[in-house]
């Protein structure tokens, strides 16, 4: 039986407890941390909730809840749970776990960040105007900041030209050893 | 006292936020405090490297806190400065986590060198503020920005989490408001100084930085100020280029110039476009200015 169908997944609480290092059976599910989120308006699962899931081992709602992609890490539950769980950081073990089972219910984030990620290793720097085409190219969707082009360029906001660092074998020498490592 | 810092200017000050990075060499400058740019640096990955991993999160870091080690062997540095949050957020991290040896092994073998990570890591605002004092600030005025009103924007992780960033109070840090003050201007009470603006939500999700960053110019507006006063180039990004944006999905008339501190610096400390770049701001603050000019009676 796979996990995911588990309704009772004990090794994905140990998981998510040893990769985020922190002791979930200290959430006494008080909500300071909901109170204090900012994107809760857009979540499907309040954050107290997502840490109730992870503790109930219930992972299959917890990794394919749209919560987790819009998380902005604004480490406002982090600074005020009263048990000083790094509520946050579990958020991002989440997204972690969730895009390695392959289950991503906000696409768009999830291709910017890929987008965003490959013009590093690419340039070593963001370059802004070709990060926005390759989002553009991953997701199918016309750009929704069309409207701020003209007004970027002309302020010299969006450079033409991609700012490569010297020494662009150490970077994909690096994304090449993490991979390595991963594997 | 003089202060050497390895700076670190960030992706964003190389285009959207420019201005920034400018203003900031300046206010440095005319302040003593000299900056040597990590040579070669590279992007730390931003939100995207950790919300996909921490490994490769702290290993693009890592390869920037090595260049800096380097640095520290051939002069001596006061530490690593940034101006970005963002930037700062993810270098002190990487610099608390690697006290794991295991990780810090790991790391290493990743970036493919030895790290120290030994130098203090703070924002370029934290050593103005503290390690030089604001009272330095006060030599530098010449004109000082009286009868401007303004509301200081720290954003969310400028102070938090309080554990990693060791600076000022992470729901009502006072650095910002204090130098505003020591330039001239009249700072606000902001309650929605430390809330955050829907960071990088803004590419992908519209809906939300309509709503947060809309809450952040209505409360601002309410409070009676000219302007708004951020530290981030992603807030500045979010309140000042998608203004209009947030003006159309809420309804809003919002025409609020939104500057970054350093720039009213360089405004204060009489220096000229050059360094403050007030041109690159999509809300122009023009008309704002030469209105406080006129009215002051020093001329537009
Ligand atoms: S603030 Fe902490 S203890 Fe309270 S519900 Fe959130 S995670 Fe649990
Ligand atoms: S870090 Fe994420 S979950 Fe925590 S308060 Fe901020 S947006 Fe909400």
């Amino acid at each position: 039986m796979p996990s995911s169908t588990k309704t009772f997944d004990s090794d994905f609480i140990a998981e998510v407890q040893r990769e985020s290092e922190q002791d979930l059976a200290l959430c006494y599910q008080c909500g300071n941390c909901t109170a204090g989120c900012p994107v809760s308006f857009a979540y499907d699962y309040p954050v107290n909730q997502i840490m109730r899931l992870v503790q109930a081992g219930k992972k299959q709602e917890a990794l394919s809840s749209h919560a987790i992609w819009l998380c902005a890490s604004c480490e406002t539950c982090t600074t005020r749970c009263p048990n000083d769980i790094d509520v946050a950081r579990i958020m991002d073990v989440l997204r972690h776990m969730a895009r390695r089972e392959n289950i991503v219910s906000e696409k768009a984030v999830s291709a910017f960040w890929k987008a965003f990620l490959e013009s590093v290793e690419k340039h070593g720097r963001v370059f802004e105007l070709g990060l926005m085409a390759n989002y553009v190219g991953k997701t199918g969707k016309m750009f929704t900041d069309m409207d701020l082009a003209p007004m970027a360029l002309r302020k010299g906001k969006l450079g033409l030209k991609a700012h490569d660092i010297k020494k662009l074998a150490e970077i994909r020498g690096i994304f090449d050893r993490y991979r390595e490592q991963k594997q | 006292m003089s202060l050497s810092y390895a700076y670190y200017p960030g992706c964003s000050g190389l285009g959207t936020s420019l201005e920034y990075d400018t203003s900031t060499r300046a206010l440095c400058r005319s302040l003593g405090i000299e900056l040597v740019e990590i040579p070669d640096w590279n992007c730390c990955g931003s939100t995207p490297a950790h919300a996909v991993d921490h490994l490769l999160s702290a290993c693009l870091v890592g390869r920037n806190l090595g260049i800096a080690d380097d640095m520290a062997e051939e002069r001596k540095l006061d530490g690593i400065i940034t101006p970005c949050p963002s930037c700062l957020k993810n270098l002190k991290t990487t610099q608390h986590r690697l006290a794991d040896p295991e990780f810090h092994r790991k790391v290493e073998l990743v970036v493919g060198r030895t790290l120290k990570a030994e130098l203090p890591i703070k924002s370029v605002l934290q050593v103005v503020v503290e390690d030089l004092g604001i009272q330095a600030l006060a030599k530098l005025v010449k004109e000082p920005l009286k009868g401007l009103k303004v509301v200081p924007y720290y954003g969310c992780i400028m102070v938090r989490p309080p554990q990693i960033m060791q600076f000022d109070d992470p729901e009502n840090p006072m650095a910002l408001d204090n130098l505003l003050a020591e330039l001239g201007a009249e700072v606000l009470p902001f309650p929605l100084k430390t809330d955050c603006c829907g960071a990088s939500l803004g590419t992908t999700r519209k809906d939300v930085i309509a709503k947060l960053s809309g809450r952040v110019l209505d409360a601002a507006e309410e409070a009676g100020a000219d302007a708004i006063v951020t530290a981030c180039p992603l807030c500045q990004m979010n309140l000042d280029m998608r203004q209009s944006q947030i003006n159309r999905a809420n309804h809003s008339g919002h025409n609020m110039p939104v500057f970054y501190y350093s720039q009213l610096a360089g405004l204060a400390a009489g220096q000229g476009e050059t360094s403050t770049m007030l041109d690159k701001l999509c809300v122009s603050p023009r008309p704002l200015l030469a209105a406080l000019a006129g009215h002051t009676g020093e001329g537009a």
